[in-house]
Order: C-alpha cells, then sequence, then structure tokens
C-alpha cells in the first residue's frame, strides 16, 4: 500500500480522505467540526483520529496535502472598466481561481466604494481595465483611489499593460503589496485569464491561509495549495477532458450545494448547438465556475427561499410545509443534520432550489432578434444543452434521499425556454464526497485521482 | 497605433463587407476592434470604451440602418465619448432616395461622415488619417 492523504478545511467541516495510490482507490473518510476560530490543528487532529480508527491506525502517508475554504473561503474584489468587459472578466478571473466575488466594481471608483472594500474585509483585489493599447485613466485613477486608501490587501494588477509602469508607481510609493499581470482581456471579447489566476492562487498560499490562521497546520500537513472550489474545478476538468489513455466523461456540470454558498461548474466549450445562434459578449472558459454566495442550505437558507415565487410557496403550504419557517430555522441552526422524512423533504426542496437558481445564473441565454433572414438569436454565454452528466456534491445533496430530484432542477426547464441548461444528462452523484481531494491528488497522480473519480462517482 | 472600432449594427448579419473593412484598415496600420456582425450600439461604444477608439466605423446593408443609429451619438455623450468620431456606411436606407437628403438626417443624428452604397473602405482611408489627425 502506499498511503496519501487529501485534507479539505471547509467551512464547518474538516474533511480527510486518504488514498491507496497502488490500488487506485479511497481507504477511509472521515470529518470534524473545522476549529479555525480557536486552533486550526484541533479539528484536523479529531479528524485524524476518526480516520485513523476507519482506516486501522497510523499510516505513513506519502504526502499530504490541503485545500481550503475555512474563515469566509478567498473573498476577492473585482475592478474594471465597462460592466460586460473587462469588469467580467476580472469576474471570471477571481472565480477560476476558486475565490467568491464579494464585490464588482467598475469604471472610475469612488471613495465609498473603497470603503465598501475595507468594510467586506476583501483578501485580493484584481484590478483590471481597458484592453492593451486601450483606456488607461480609468485604471490609473482606481489604482490612486487604492493607493490613498489605508487598504492592505494585495493588489493584482490586470489590466492595459500600457499601464503597467504608471500603477507599479503608484503602488509602489504608497507601500502596497502588489503584483502585475498579463491583461484579462487584451482585446475585445478575448479573455486571458491564466495569469492573473496564476497570481491569485500563490498569494493565497504565501499571504492569505496566513492572514487566516490556517497556516498553522501545515505543521502537520506539506502544504495548502489552493481554495477548494479550485480544487473542484480542477477535479472536474480532469474528470471531463481524461488523462493520457484513461478517457474522461466529456462535457458535464457539477453543482454543489453548500450551507453558505452554492457553486456551479460547467466543463464543455458551449458553443451554439443551434444554427441560428451567434455568440455576443466576452469569451467563455472551458472550465468555468460560478458562486453564488447568497443561496445555499442554512447560512445562506433565506437566500434559497427569496427566490421562490409566490405561487411556490403556497404550493409548499398546501402540503403542508411552511417554507418560510424552514428557512428561518435552518438559517439560524447552521449546523442542523436532517433526522425525519420531513426534514429529508424541506432540505430537498431547499437544495433543488438552490441547483435550480445557480444553474440559471450559470448557464448561457438565448435572445431572440426578428432579421430579414428570419428569427436570430444572440447567444450570451455557455450553451450546456448538450452537456451529457451532472454531477452532485456538497453535504445535503449527498445524504439526501432524492439526490436526483435535488439535480433534475439543473436541467431543461419548459418555463425557462431562454437558459440554455443540460437537456437530458446522467445524474452522478459524489457520494464519498472526493471530488475536492481528488482535485488535490491530481497534481501529483492525476491519472491515479482520475480513475478513482470514474469508480466512486456514481450514476443514481 | 489608433484604434477602430467596427461592426455591423442592428439585426444585420453581413459578415463579408465587414471583413473586407477589417483586412483593408488592418493593412493600412490600425488597431482594429471588429465587434462583428448583429451588434448593438452599446457593444460598438463598450468596445471604445475599453480600447480608446477616437473612431467608431458603422456598417449596416440591410435598409434598417437609419432606426439601428438613432441615439447613438446621444449614447457615446453620455459614456464619455463625446469627442469619438462616427462614420456610417453601406446601404443605410430603404429604397432609393436622395443621397443628400440622407446624409443631412445622418449628420443631424451626430454622425460625421456618411457614406453612400458602393463606397469602398480604400476611398475612404484618407479621410480617416486625416480625420485621426485633427483629433490627435
Amino acid at each position: 500500500m502506499k498511503p496519501y492523504l487529501l485534507a479539505d478545511f471547509g467551512s464547518t467541516f474538516t474533511k480527510l480522505t486518504a488514498v491507496d495510490l497502488e490500488s487506485a482507490d479511497i481507504i477511509g473518510t472521515a470529518k470534524a467540526i473545522t476549529t479555525v476560530e480557536t486552533n486550526i490543528i484541533e479539528g484536523y487532529r479529531t479528524a485524524l483520529q476518526r480516520l485513523e480508527e476507519v482506516v486501522g491506525g497510523r499510516l505513513p502517508y506519502e504526502k499530504i496535502l490541503a485545500c481550503s475554504s475555512a474563515a469566509g473561503g478567498l473573498k476577492m474584489a473585482a475592478i474594471g472598466l465597462v460592466e460586460e468587459l473587462t469588469t467580467e472578466a476580472a469576474k471570471r478571473v477571481c472565480l477560476g481561481a476558486g475565490a467568491k466575488v464579494e464585490l464588482v466594481l467598475s469604471h472610475h471608483i469612488t471613495k465609498s466604494e473603497v470603503q465598501e472594500i475595507l468594510d467586506k474585509k476583501i483578501d485580493i483585489i484584481l484590478l483590471a481595465g481597458g484592453a492593451n493599447g486601450g483606456n488607461r485613466d480609468c485604471v490609473v485613477h482606481n489604482a490612486m483611489m487604492l493607493a490613498r486608501s489605508s487598504i492592505t490587501a494585495p493588489i493584482v494588477f490586470a489590466g492595459n499593460k500600457d499601464a503597467t509602469d504608471e500603477i507599479s508607481e503608484i503602488l509602489s510609493a504608497s507601500h502596497k503589496t502588489y503584483f502585475l499581470c498579463e491583461n484579462v482581456m487584451p482585446r475585445i471579447n478575448v479573455l486571458n485569464t491564466e495569469s492573473a489566476k496564476n497570481t491569485i492562487k500563490e498569494i493565497f498560499v504565501k499571504n492569505i491561509i496566513e492572514a487566516k490562521g490556517i497556516k498553522k497546520v501545515e505543521s502537520m500537513v506539506d502544504q495548502v495549495v489552493f481554495p477548494t472550489p479550485h480544487a473542484v474545478l480542477m477535479a472536474a476538468e480532469l474528470l471531463s477532458r481524461g488523462y493520457d489513455d484513461e478517457t474522461g466523461l466529456g462535457d458535464l456540470m457539477v453543482a454543489d450545494v453548500g450551507g453558505a454558498t452554492t457553486d456551479v461548474y460547467s466543463m464543455a466549450d458551449g458553443l451554439p448547438s443551434q444554427v441560428n445562434a451567434i455568440l455576443s459578449g466576452l469569451e467563455e472558459p472551458y472550465a468555468k465556475h460560478t458562486v453564488e454566495g447568497d443561496i445555499g442550505m442554512r447560512y445562506s437558507a433565506l437566500g434559497a427561499l427569496q427566490t421562490m415565487t409566490h405561487a411556490e410557496r403556497h404550493h409548499y403550504d398546501k402540503q403542508h410545509i411552511d417554507i418560510a419557517l424552514e428557512c428561518e430555522m435552518r438559517a439560524k441552526q447552521i449546523d442542523f443534520i436532517a433526522s425525519s422524512g420531513h426534514d429529508y423533504l424541506v432540505d430537498n426542496i431547499i437544495a433543488a432550489k438552490c441547483v435550480d437558481a445557480a444553474t440559471s445564473r450559470h448557464v448561457g441565454t438565448l435572445k431572440g432578434v426578428y432579421t430579414p433572414m428570419g428569427m436570430m438569436y444572440h447567444q450570451t454565454g455557455k450553451d450546456l444543452t448538450q452537456v451529457t452528466h451532472f454531477i452532485g456534491t456538497g453535504g445535503v445533496v449527498i445524504s439526501s434521499n432524492d439526490p436526483r430530484m435535488v439535480l433534475r432542477s439543473g436541467t431543461h426547464d419548459e418555463n425557462k425556454p431562454f437558459e440554455l441548461r443540460p437537456f437530458n444528462p446522467d445524474f452522478l452523484l459524489d457520494k464519498d464526497y472526493i471530488m475536492s481531494a481528488m482535485g488535490l491528488l491530481s497534481l501529483d497522480y492525476p491519472e491515479i485521482a482520475l480513475k478513482i473519480m470514474k469508480k466512486r462517482i456514481v450514476k443514481i | 497605433m489608433e484604434s477602430i472600432v467596427i461592426g455591423v449594427i442592428g439585426a444585420d448579419v453581413h459578415a463579408v463587407g465587414n471583413r473586407i473593412i477589417e483586412y483593408t484598415l488592418t493593412q493600412a496600420g490600425y488597431n482594429v476592434v471588429n465587434v462583428g456582425v448583429l451588434s448593438s450600439q452599446e457593444d460598438f461604444i463598450h468596445a471604445a470604451i475599453e480600447t480608446d477608439a477616437k473612431l467608431i466605423l458603422v456598417s449596416s446593408l440591410y435598409g434598417h440602418g437609419e432606426l439601428d443609429c438613432q441615439g447613438m451619438r446621444e449614447k457615446c455623450i453620455e459614456s464619455g465619448l463625446e469627442n469619438v468620431l462616427l462614420y456610417v456606411g453601406g446601404n443605410i436606407v430603404v429604397g432609393k432616395q436622395d443621397f443628400n437628403e440622407v446624409e443631412q438626417r445622418f449628420k443631424a443624428m451626430g454622425f460625421d461622415r456618411v457614406y453612400p452604397p458602393g463606397t469602398t473602405i480604400e476611398q475612404v482611408l484618407d479621410t480617416i488619417a486625416q480625420d485621426l489627425r485633427s483629433k490627435a
């Protein structure tokens, strides 16, 4: 046996997954409450003890890698010029790096917007604006505004390259921590994520986990390598594309329903599947991640409630479910675990609503235009109608008594004809909750991670 | 390098002429920002803001240009592009109308240059260079 250990420090739970590299399978998993407020090591130790009970003692792990979304995850502000262009590009870069975008600012930022960055305790600021050779006034103004403020968060500059020297002078003169990257949108509608994304990941490893008290755990694990959503993104991309001879599943989507957020991932080019649709807007990444910070199962249950229409609430009323009351209870009691049939039913309803709303915000849309050549459609975003696999993960979905019903709410809906949702996918469940762990494992052993996912993520 | 935003406005999908314009302007040494066919006024304006373009060249081939171009100058002013040059050309109105009148109508809408059917992009290169110089 060649054991390898993966740890995921979640906002609520610290989850451990032990893998045997030789047999390419999971040896055991365990979890304990995350203790980042006191000392993150305590929760880790408890989880490790539980894991030892499962696997029968201490194993000589080749390596221990970790990802984290503890202490609020990675909170970012995305700043750009035009909403639909550099601002959107900046936002996508943050999401691609596994961050939560808490603040989106465009054009010339104001004092009150700078104050918002401080109030929201933003971890990293991504400053973009202007295509290369294009507008520089705006991004220079925004850099000045940040320079004059008391902001200490690292600033990643990824705007018009012509402004780089000036920005560098402004930020270094005011002793800000800053990093210079390639433009997130070098040309109109062209997305360039890698450079800024990699810088964000580096800052996360070097600065953020230290500031959040997560780094302490590195006395016990080898390294905390990235934010959890990024690990899931890597796993999903690997599972979709495959590795060498080991084939992938092709186009797929993942819905990860958590207590505070609902994340959706899509792995597909998302080009138009119908001939009368024309792509418009910013280029889309093959591996796309969106996170909805306002909808979730516990902490954000009230946000999920808000997405329900009056008719939907009335419908549940008739089934003797006071959905408003149930959501309020869950929002107050964030460690609530379903025990009765009624609890499960309500959790299913809320989870389905989370998947539904988060999918609506993730998928591309069509807008009809009448032309002399007949009806044509503008497609904005990704066409995910042809996606063949829809995977569910996250505690509530995994423990649900009807995960199919939950996931079905993310597929084609006759009432939403202009949303490009998957038409008829197979439903799969990450039953052992291993996706983030497999994303981590894929750094060293992509083929083994892929084999394990193909074995352990099962059709339902 | 000066940036010029080009594209085909409205519900118009004539793609070929637009490619010729892109090719010719690129050869002439401009940074051409092509927003493509089926483009809204906002698509042109947003691209001009991000690229700091001093000239927006609107094409329309299907006769609805007059409707599609209305309010574009006002939107430019709102977007901080009060000094941007606006050109329009193609089959910009329906039927055979007196072009002088058509030109007047488009100039009243805030377009700086208005070109009749059959004008090639090569014929306009000198005017573009001159207009951009006067803006510099």
